[in-house]
């Protein structure tokens, strides 16, 4: 990375680099929307950060569903209004840590629902490519802080695609680690079983350095698990000989934007131009990714999201009975996309139901996971288009949820199944709106998966294109 | 399939979600779409496969069940809505009136 470079030699200082980034959110962020809350006093850590760490003083933006100690966070929702965390997610305590700097808090979609920003209860973030389109989501406000250049890199979060989709629209690189490579202390759960934290940068060696001090097992969450990790300087491998590359048929699909299967397959080409082997592969059960998803995330954010009840940390809308408190705060505070997945979730593990739906999926869900562990008995990655389209408009899935969701039909299996997913910026479409492609590898492939894409940027330039704003 | 209204609020009341007539409709009507796509999931034949739980590689280990300090009181009733002599304090459970 090489405002981190610039750092570690001397050449600039946390303090410069935070001071830039303040102000470039001050100049455009009443126009873009990307973050919920600066913090100034950033500045003042900024000089006071010790200049050998490991990451220098790097300014970083992390998502608002993720408890920095000190700021604010809303999860993108009127519930949390005013809510102050009293402790810090381990994935950003190590990146401070670490001499990270966070200068604030980035939009989301409310608890992390939705593909565009647009279900935040306070503001939509816009696209710096064309700001009447959406970012994507939900990590849209730190996808576009990082591509209109606020931020070197930012944290996200991904449950169903909201590291990668939103990297993919705004032509920047993401990685969703495997599940259980990353805390999730200190992130508000949303699809417990699903939920990563990763990091979204403009290419991949700005997400290797934050991605190497994030990773590790972590007391506080049961899920982590220790994988060995290369630390340090990795030898940049310019080919790509000798690896095999899976392309699934079941990506490809009717329907889906021609420009988007154009770049990604050229994309493919390059790959093999550097020496991988391209497989076609098949992932028989992704169409079932969808429903699965739409029963066990909703499920357990139905679970998850019963704290939010006016008692201990939330506004509280009524003082009449305890019935009330919950459902009177509950009801006025939590958005439409919110309730829609509570009352989904509620119903799918409600009596009579549980086994249709909950037993179903999950038992769907093992197909796809298997599908996967088959595919990497013979390839290295999975190449793979992130969302059937380019940004859409802003407005244009209003009132109608499910549409929205089919945007997300080539993220959610890698969720289901728990395997990391790269998002790499792979070129345009007619209307110079970004497109990517992920890599989807093994558990725990994580460096793998780096590898192959600096490989591929260091022959494509797509990484280094800036939006004008 | 369609939900019924009654069914609806069964769901909204077990949510403690307090919903507007208007909601209710809406959601009804948006449930029962993505209620019909979930339904393709019937189209498979799933005897004999275990249900996935999680995504957990591996056995989750267990730890030594050790008390450790918490975060301090005050702090985690600071952004208590309501709260006396250190306690989060809540409307009356058991029919009291409030006084």
């Amino acid at each position: 990375m090489k405002e981190l470079k610039a750092l570690l030699d001397g050449k600039t200082t946390s303090r410069a680099l935070t001071e830039a980034c303040l102000a470039r959110v001050e100049s455009l962020d009443s126009t873009l929307h990307s973050f919920l809350h600066v913090d100034k006093s950033a500045l003042e850590r900024a000089s006071s950060v010790d200049a050998k760490s490991p990451l220098a003083g790097l300014p970083i933006a992390v998502k608002d569903v993720l408890m920095v100690e000190g700021m604010p966070a809303t999860c993108g929702s009127k519930i949390l209004e005013g809510f102050m965390p009293p402790f810090t997610a381990t994935a950003v305590k190590k990146l401070q840590d670490a001499g990270a700097i966070v200068i604030g808090k980035t939009n989301t979609d409310e608890f992390a629902m939705g593909s565009s920003t647009e279900n935040s209860a306070y503001i939509t973030t816009r696209n710096p490519w064309n700001l009447d389109r959406v970012p994507g989501g939900s990590s849209g406000g730190s996808a576009a802080a990082v591509a209109a250049g606020i931020v070197p890199a930012a944290l996200g979060t991904d449950t169903g695609g909201s590291i990668r989709q939103p990297a993919s629209y705004c032509g920047i690189s993401g990685i969703k680690p495997t599940y259980g490579r990353v805390s999730r202390y200190g992130l508000a759960a949303y699809g417990s079983s699903l939920d990563s934290v990763g990091v979204l940068g403009r290419s991949v060696d700005d997400l290797v350095p934050l991605f190497e001090v994030m990773v590790g097992k972590d007391p506080l969450d049961a899920t982590t698990v220790d994988a060995p990790t290369s630390k340090g300087e990795r030898p940049f491998a310019p080919t790509l000989d000798g690896i095999k590359i899976g392309v699934p048929a079941e990506y490809f699909v009717k329907g889906m934007q021609a420009e988007v299967e154009g770049r990604v397959r050229e994309a493919i080409e390059m790959m093999k131009s550097l020496g991988a082997e391209i497989v076609p592969i098949n992932l028989l059960h992704t169409e079932y990714a969808l429903p699965v998803y739409y029963i066990l995330a909703p499920a357990e954010a139905s679970a998850n999201l019963a704290r939010y009840d006016g008692i201990r940390y939330t506004p509280r809308e009524s003082e009449k009975s305890l019935q009330d408190v919950y459902r009177q705060t509950r009801g006025k505070r939590f958005g439409a996309e919110v309730e829609r997945r509570i009352m989904l979730g509620t119903y799918a593990l409600s009596a009579g139901y549980y086994d249709a739906y909950y037993g179903q999926a999950q038992k769907v869900r093992t197909l796809i996971r298997r599908d996967f562990e088959q595919a990497f008995e013979n390839v290295d990655a999975i190449a793979a288009p992130i969302a059937p389209t380019t940004a859409f408009e802003i407005g244009k899935h209003g009132g109608d949820p499910l549409s929205m969701y089919l945007e997300d039909i080539f993220t959610l299996p890698a969720n289901l199944a728990g395997v990391p997913g790269l998002a790499l910026p792979v070129g345009f479409d007619n209307d110079k709106m970004p497109i990517g492609m992920q890599l989807m590898g093994a558990p725990f492939s994580e460096e793998n998966l780096f590898a192959i894409g600096r490989a591929y940027q260091g022959a494509t330039d797509w990484h280094e294109m800036k939006p004008n704003v | 399939m369609s939900l019924k209204i009654e069914e609806v609020e069964h769901i909204a009341k077990l949510a403690h979600l307090d919903l507007s007539a208007e909601e209710k409709a809406r959601y009804r009507e948006q449930l029962s779409d993505i209620l019909d796509h979930i339904a393709k999931l019937n189209e498979l034949d799933t005897s004999g496969i275990s249900p996935m739980a999680n995504a957990v590689v591996g056995a989750s280990p267990l730890r030594a069940d050790k008390a450790r300090p918490s975060l301090p009181r005050e702090k985690l009733l600071q952004n208590a809505p309501d709260a006396e002599k250190g306690q989060f304090k809540v409307p009356a459970v058991f029919g009291e009136k409030k006084k």
